[in-house]
């Protein structure tokens, strides 16, 4: 049976998913909000995430989360009702309140004192849109019994209640039921069981009102009684009794003396004596002297069958699968090593064994890959934050928020995307007046985007701001010390030195982005998960940041090559298409450089075993095979190898914890015969090849 | 004899908090999640008290009761209407939809048993 610390985990849990159902809904009104288009289900719905966040807190005696939630139900349930129209002011504060929601969520489920800051002036601009509605809510409130009352303190009425203690009197209680008592499932027989629990009780019933026996309904009741009960309690407390009834019965309490007994009726009265001692059987069994065990119940039985599963199972799945993949290819070369690789049998069912391992890997695969979608969420507040903090007026768009990435891999990503978020909006996007005077809109645009392209994940924040100012970049990077003042650089390699270690381009330090990381923090972060970023920018026009990602950090399909007599592995998804070049297709560029000619369209050929240094010079090419790579901004490379030896899944082994950023190489495996090979990273590779030799010394630098 | 309950709310967390209290107290509980679910879950558990929270997505409470009570077998089926909602107006709904009483949350577990014993003769 759960524990009381179990429910108020399924509590916490719980509130995850309707603080993300809320910041759905809200942005979903959002988007409705101009001409009123939204659904009015999504203003319900997001009225329901916020009530039963609050009716959970109250369980646990949040109290901090319990009020403000409960003036934020208020302002929804206005809204639900059409007495608050939507509007984009309207919408903003319920964004921030859904903020402090959050926040008091989390300060609940910690247990510490809940952020202070903006909350009262939140507090007050919510109620600030409903003129004198939570006023009139809060007298209804004190004027009703306590029970009635959300707030977990129960009012004590007695009190207010002069000599309603120790004197026992008789009241005398006429009671009429109408005809819907008994339809709503009330029965007078309770009625008179609970009254006797009060004191000593007398019953009598008048029939009179039964005209035949025949003319009788199972669902009516026409039976009036006059009760009579001795006690020391209010007349409150009697009409509290009849609480649920009330409306549906006609009901007089008179205290004591047969003469406030109704008058008509009593002589026509078929007496009828009740013993009505308070019954031991009726006493309240408190929680914990528990009764009977009650057999629990269907378990469950949520309507979406899933199953929360901790993360560590999945992980230990994943690391076996890996194991599994690296075994396969163990047991792949044994059998070719001993040479029945031909028998029929025996490679069907390697084949087999093949598939299956597949199959689980993929399955694996897609139980820790999840939208981006909350993470996206979140990042809808930072630019918020950030657009209040700078002054500068701030529209979030995001795009692809369905793309499914692995779990790891969207943690990892909230400080880099933050820190990324952050700088669009302070030092991306132009403060109004300036926009203005560049005849853009006030309200600048911070986009952030997901997709899947060729294999990867490419995440884009792009904003329209004013674009890098590359000459200031170029004089700071001198200023710094971090190139040559007489470099000759191309734009996109000024773009890059933003993420330069030491590199700040914030004349003042704000208290947003300048949070002591660079872009350089964001870049490692990045490249820590198999990834890539590259900024590109257009005076005048914004910025965009893209991330490139692998899907996962486990497994990739993979072309093992050799190079120069060193076996590497190529991930499948960066090759376009493998070709033996005619020699009349390659040509020299100077000295160095060699292009090929690919359907008339001339590539630049990277050999990789001189890249990484296995070899001094190029080989004579058309003995050589080339794969065609192909970058996220379409940027086209020839890889020169030795020789293709298979394609198949490794598993990868990161470097970095183990040895060390190497650039161009992305991990490193296990192959089949044991040996390690290097995976690498095609593009980045490409891209340092590229350079021309004034840069290296950026290259010299970034290697930490 | 043991009674039979069937609790309705689209809150996890109030459905385990019912289960568990209500188990303490020596039901035998059935927990559905929504309305919908609520009124399928009805015809096989046949509970002698069905207790309801009123906002819900798919069928809110009052529907749920409206729905019980169109049925002639369960025209005196005790339900309580469970619901964190102080105002009157509420109470008159769910009152003229057919419900018997209401407990208001957060309840603590005596009052809820309460409540239930209050309308059931078990």
């Amino acid at each position: 049976m759960s524990s009381s610390a179990e429910i108020r985990h399924t509590f916490f849990q719980e509130c995850d998913d309707l603080l993300e159902a809320l910041d759905d809904g809200l942005c979903e009104i959002d988007e409705g909000v101009s001409d009123q288009s939204f659904d009015p289900e999504t203003v319900n719905a997001v009225f329901r995430a916020v009530h039963s966040i609050k009716g959970g807190a109250a369980a646990f005696g949040l109290d901090e989360l319990v009020q403000f939630a409960h003036q934020f139900e208020t302002v929804l349930d206005s809204m639900r009702s059409g007495n608050l129209i939507a509007n984009e002011e309207v919408l903003k504060l319920c964004h921030r309140a859904a903020d402090y929601l959050n926040d008091l969520v989390v300060a609940g489920r910690d247990d510490v004192d809940p952020p202070k800051g903006s909350s009262q002036d939140l507090v007050e601009k919510l109620s600030g849109l409903l003129p004198g509605k939570l006023e009139a809510k809060k007298e209804e409130n004190s004027g009703a019994i306590g029970d009635f009352n959300f707030a977990p303190a129960a009012i004590s009425i007695m009190d207010d209640v002069p000599g309603a203690v120790s004197v026992v009197s008789t009241y005398v209680v006429k009671f009429r039921p109408h005809k819907t008592l008994v339809s709503s499932g009330n029965d007078p027989l309770l009625l008179f069981r609970e009254l006797s629990e009060l004191g000593e009780l007398k019953v009598s019933a008048d029939f009179g009102g039964i005209e035949s026996l025949e003319s009788l309904e199972v669902d009516e009741c026409r039976i009036t009684w006059s009760l009579e009960v001795d006690t020391n309690l209010s007349e409150l407390e009697i009409r509290e009794v009849f609480e649920f009834v009330d409306g549906m019965c006609d009901l007089e309490i008179s205290k004591s003396g047969p003469a406030a007994l109704g008058n008509e009726q009593e002589t026509n009265l078929n007496q009828l004596e009740v013993d009505a001692n308070p019954r031991s059987d009726a006493k309240i069994s408190s929680g914990n002297d528990s009764v009977g065990r009650g057999k629990s119940g269907s378990s469950g039985g949520g309507a979406n069958a899933t199953v929360r599963v901790n993360l560590e199972l999945v992980d230990r799945l994943i690391n076996m699968v890996g194991e599994l993949v690296i075994n396969q290819a163990v047991l792949t070369q044994c059998i070719d090593d001993a040479g029945v690789l031909d028998n029929g049998e025996l490679s069907t069912s390697l084949a087999e064994f093949k598939n299956l391992a597949r199959d689980i890997q993929e399955s694996v695969m897609a139980i820790r890959a999840q939208s981006v979608k909350p993470l996206f969420q979140r990042m809808a507040r930072i630019v918020r934050e950030a657009s209040e903090l700078s002054g500068k007026e701030a529209l979030f768009e995001t795009e692809g928020e369905t793309t499914e990435v692995d779990k790891t891999i969207i943690e990892r990503l909230v400080d880099p995307l933050t820190h990324m978020i952050r700088n669009a909006v302070d030092h991306g996007l132009e403060a109004p007046d300036l926009r203005r005077s560049a005849g853009k809109l006030e309200t600048g645009k911070v986009k952030l985007s997901a997709a899947h392209r060729s294999g990867r994940v490419i995440i884009e924040v792009s904003d329209d701001g004013s674009g890098i100012n590359r000459e200031k970049v170029f004089n700071i990077a001198v200023e710094k010390g971090l190139i040559p003042a007489d470099s000759s650089l191309k734009d996109s390699e000024i773009d890059n030195l933003l993420f330069l270690p030491g590199f700040s381009t914030a004349e003042k330090v704000s208290n947003l982005s300048g949070r002591g990381v660079g872009m350089d923090v964001v870049r490692s972060a990045i490249q820590k998960l198999g990834g890539r970023v590259n900024i590109f920018s257009k005076p005048g026009a914004g910025t965009t940041m893209s991330i490139s990602l692998p899907l996962t950090l486990a497994v990739l399909d993979g072309m093992v090559v050799d190079v120069a007599g060193q076996t590497m592995v190529v991930p499948i998804t960066a090759i376009v298409e493998t070709l033996r070049p005619d020699p009349e297709d390659i040509h020299k560029l100077g000295s160095e450089n060699t292009v090929v000619s690919v359907r008339n369209k001339l590539v630049p050929v990277v050999d990789l075993g001189v890249v990484f240094g296995h070899r001094s010079s190029a080989v004579s090419l058309s003995e050589m095979v080339l794969l065609l790579v192909e970058s996220d901004d379409a940027m086209s490379w020839a890889l020169a190898v030795d020789q293709i030896f298979d394609q198949r899944q490794v598993v990868i082994k990161g470097l970095e914890s183990n040895y060390g950023y190497v650039p161009g190489v992305a991990a490193a495996t296990i192959l089949g015969d044991g040996n390690i090979a290097l995976i690498i990273d095609p593009e980045e590779t490409a891209r340092r090849s590229d350079k021309p030799s004034e840069s290296m010394s950026i290259l010299a630098m970034e290697g930490k | 004899m043991t009674l039979k309950v069937l609790a309705i709310d689209d809150s996890k967390t109030i459905r385990e908090m019912l289960r568990h209290t209500l188990s303490q107290g020596g039901f035998e509980v059935h927990v559905a999640d929504d309305g919908v679910d609520g009124l399928e879950k009805l015809e096989c558990v046949g509970p002698d008290v069905v207790i309801t929270d009123i906002n819900m997505p798919r069928l809110d409470g009052f529907g749920v009761i409206e729905k019980i009570r169109s049925q002639k077998v369960y025209s005196a089926l005790p339900i309580l209407v469970l619901t964190t909602e102080s105002a009157q107006d509420l109470k008159e709904r769910a009152k003229n939809s057919g419900a018997t009483g209401w407990v208001v949350k957060p309840f603590d577990d005596e009052k809820l048993i309460h409540a239930i014993k209050r309308i059931t003769v078990g």
